[in-house]
């Protein structure tokens, strides 16, 4: 990998990070005129109370003189306080991120193991019925909202059988030494976990299975089979990896997918994180959690791409000799 | 001369009409297709007999007062009632209307911004082609559902604004689609030899290309809808829509925050569950279909 396509990808990265930066600003100072007018519902501010937190909010002089104020605080972390909590919004995120990396981390893990998997397979034994089957369900779960999974687990799984606790992050007063208390929140991350990765395992496995049968017709894979490899050498040593390439780059394009997927997984089983944040800052109308959140998350998507398009250059070497 | 106008344009109406009746013929032996084709029929059905099934006053929060609450199916409400006494039934038949509504034209929004940008994209070159991918890449890979988000919460909550929303953030991959397509037919020699005739580009784009992705702009429009379904069905269970004429996805975020699901009232939150995947999966099934007849090369997948 040549070190102008590196340079260039991060450089890509920053510009579009820069670019939702200035898109936060556009949405949220000048297509909103009064981001005030959503403080706290419908309660009145005094004159008073007003004039500090236009001072607060950056929402002073001309537009130009606030966007300088914005790009400055954008770059210390601040993100003002929220409207709902009153607490600086980086400490708010600070607190709910791990509950978020935890869950989104283990299911997009889960989900591109799982759904590469069934891809391959499908697509290897095109027209099998383990092909039709697979194909059928990856259909249905992609079809299906995540929501409405985890509404299902919620009500035919832990309503009936008990086995699972029905929200939280943890048993709330529950004495546990370290491992139970591991244990414990474990027990609370499987089903919003199932929740997440059956609502993405299907369009995984559908875009694999899509490369799979691309690369069936090649030719280095007759060459692969007339050296007398066996079937599952030429599978996994020819047809995989060459299968791998197209769904590098769409597989960072839908992490995107499972982070808003976050949302409303955590909001179904009340799950602390980010996303349970999100569905109450929208309730609340909490603009400045909004805009950090958003531009999290933006930046989570954008880092996923630029890591995809790197190892995308290790995997090709094409790569650099087509930039 | 007006003779032979009307003339020329009969024969293009036969050819588009004998065209249409071909994609049927197709779609009738291509399995997943027809059935995708059948559930979209029962659906738009179903939205079109809505008055026949419920009267419209049923939605309103009056009409459940004198009702038991979160009542299991009778005789006489054959889906039970919400939190507040009203028919689920009705609300899932007038449902279909708003969820259908805002899929539809979320769509068009999207399928107008992707295939303006991906024809200019692809016919011009230099620094207009250049300025659209850059903005087509920004919207491909900012988290659209983050992205719809910040936009409803500042433009408003009312379906309509929703719908403007959902087709605002999802046209860049069918941009980026009909332009690869239109960057293979600007070299066509029947493009090159308008072009030497003197044809101007928008002669060019309206007479030859659109024609040209005419089928790939439809294929992929069928396979937005089911995406903008599924954005609105989110977008409603996060508190945006409206609660007194509540899409399918909203009647989830109502089953949800009532506590249905603790006391198992299913009749409340199965319907539109297994609606949404119903017209979900009519949409793929048939996009797809619809992706194999127009483009023979993804036959046998």
């Amino acid at each position: 990998m040549s070190w102008r396509y590196l340079l260039k990808k991060v450089g890509g990265a920053f510009l579009t990070m820069a670019v939702v930066v200035v898109f936060n600003f556009f949405l949220f100072r000048i297509v909103d005129r009064d981001p005030l007018a959503k403080y706290r519902g419908r309660s009145k501010l005094t004159p008073e109370q007003r004039e500090t937190m236009i001072r607060r909010m950056g929402l002073e002089g001309s537009k130009w003189d606030q966007f300088v104020v914005y790009v400055k605080s954008v770059f210390r972390l601040d993100f003002g306080r929220s409207f709902d909590s009153t607490q600086p919004v980086l400490e708010e995120i600070k607190m709910r991120l791990p509950a978020t990396l935890l869950l989104v981390g283990v299911s997009t893990l889960l989900t591109i193991f799982i759904g590469l998997y069934i891809g391959t397979k499908a697509g290897w034994r095109r027209g099998s019925r383990f092909d039709k089957a697979s194909t059928s369900a990856s259909m249905v779960l992609y079809s299906t909202p995540e929501f409405f999974f985890g509404m299902l687990l919620l009500a035919f799984v832990a309503g009936r059988t008990g086995w699972f606790p029905t929200g939280g992050l943890r048993t709330v007063g529950a004495d546990h030494d370290f491992v139970g208390n591991i244990l414990d929140r474990l027990h609370h991350l499987v089903l919003p976990m199932l929740t997440l990765t059956l609502g993405y395992l299907g369009s995984y496995a559908l875009i694999m299975r899509t490369s799979m049968i691309e690369t069936l017709g090649e030719d280095y894979l007759v060459t692969a089979r007339a050296k007398g490899l066996k079937d599952s050498e030429v599978m996994s040593r020819h047809a995989v990896p060459n299968a791998l390439l197209p769904s590098v780059s769409l597989i960072a394009i839908s992490c995107g997918y499972i982070i808003g997927g976050a949302i409303t997984t955590e909001t179904v089983f009340s799950y602390p994180g980010l996303g349970l944040a999100t569905a109450n800052a929208i309730q609340n109308n909490d603009l400045p959690m909004l805009q950090a959140l958003f531009m999290l998350a933006s930046a989570a998507v954008i880092l996923f791409n630029l890591i995809a398009d790197i190892i995308y250059a290790f995997l090709d070497p094409r790569v650099k000799r087509v930039e | 001369m007006k003779n032979s106008d009307r003339l020329i344009r009969a024969m293009i109406w036969d050819r588009r009409r004998r065209a249409f009746f071909g994609v049927l013929r197709e779609l009738r032996h291509d399995r997943p297709g027809f059935i995708g084709l059948l559930l979209l029929t029962f659906f738009g059905l179903f939205a079109l007999a809505a008055p026949l099934i419920a009267d419209r006053s049923a939605l309103l929060a009056a009409s459940g007062r004198n009702n038991p609450d979160l009542a299991a199916p009778s005789a006489k409400f054959l889906f039970g009632t919400d939190e507040i006494g009203r028919d689920v039934l009705a609300q899932l038949v007038w449902g279909s209307r708003v969820s259908l509504f805002i899929g539809l034209f979320a769509t068009l929004v999207a399928v107008v911004i992707g295939s303006v940008v991906g024809l200019v994209a692809g016919y011009a070159k230099g620094k207009v082609s250049a300025v659209l991918l850059a903005i087509d890449d920004f919207f491909l890979v900012v988290p659209f559902l983050p992205l719809a988000i910040v936009l409803a919460v500042v433009l408003g909550r009312s379906p309509l604004t929703l719908a403007i929303v959902i087709g605002f953030t999802s046209w860049a991959g069918s941009a980026r689609l009909i332009r690869a397509q239109v960057l293979t037919l600007r070299e066509r020699a029947y493009v090159e030899r308008a072009q030497a005739l003197g044809a101007g580009s928008w002669h060019v784009i309206r007479r030859h290309v659109l024609p040209g992705v005419a089928p790939l702009i439809i294929a992929n429009a069928t396979l937005i809808v089911p995406v903008a379904i599924l954005t609105e069905s989110t977008l409603s269970f996060l508190g945006f829509g409206d609660r007194l004429s509540p899409s399918w996805g909203k009647l989830l975020d109502g089953a949800q925050s009532s506590g249905s699901i603790t006391i198992n009232a299913w009749w409340y939150f199965l319907p539109p569950g297994l609606c949404i995947i119903g017209i979900v999966l009519a949409f793929t099934m048939l996009g797809r279909a619809l992706e194999r007849i127009f483009d023979p090369r993804l036959r046998g997948r």
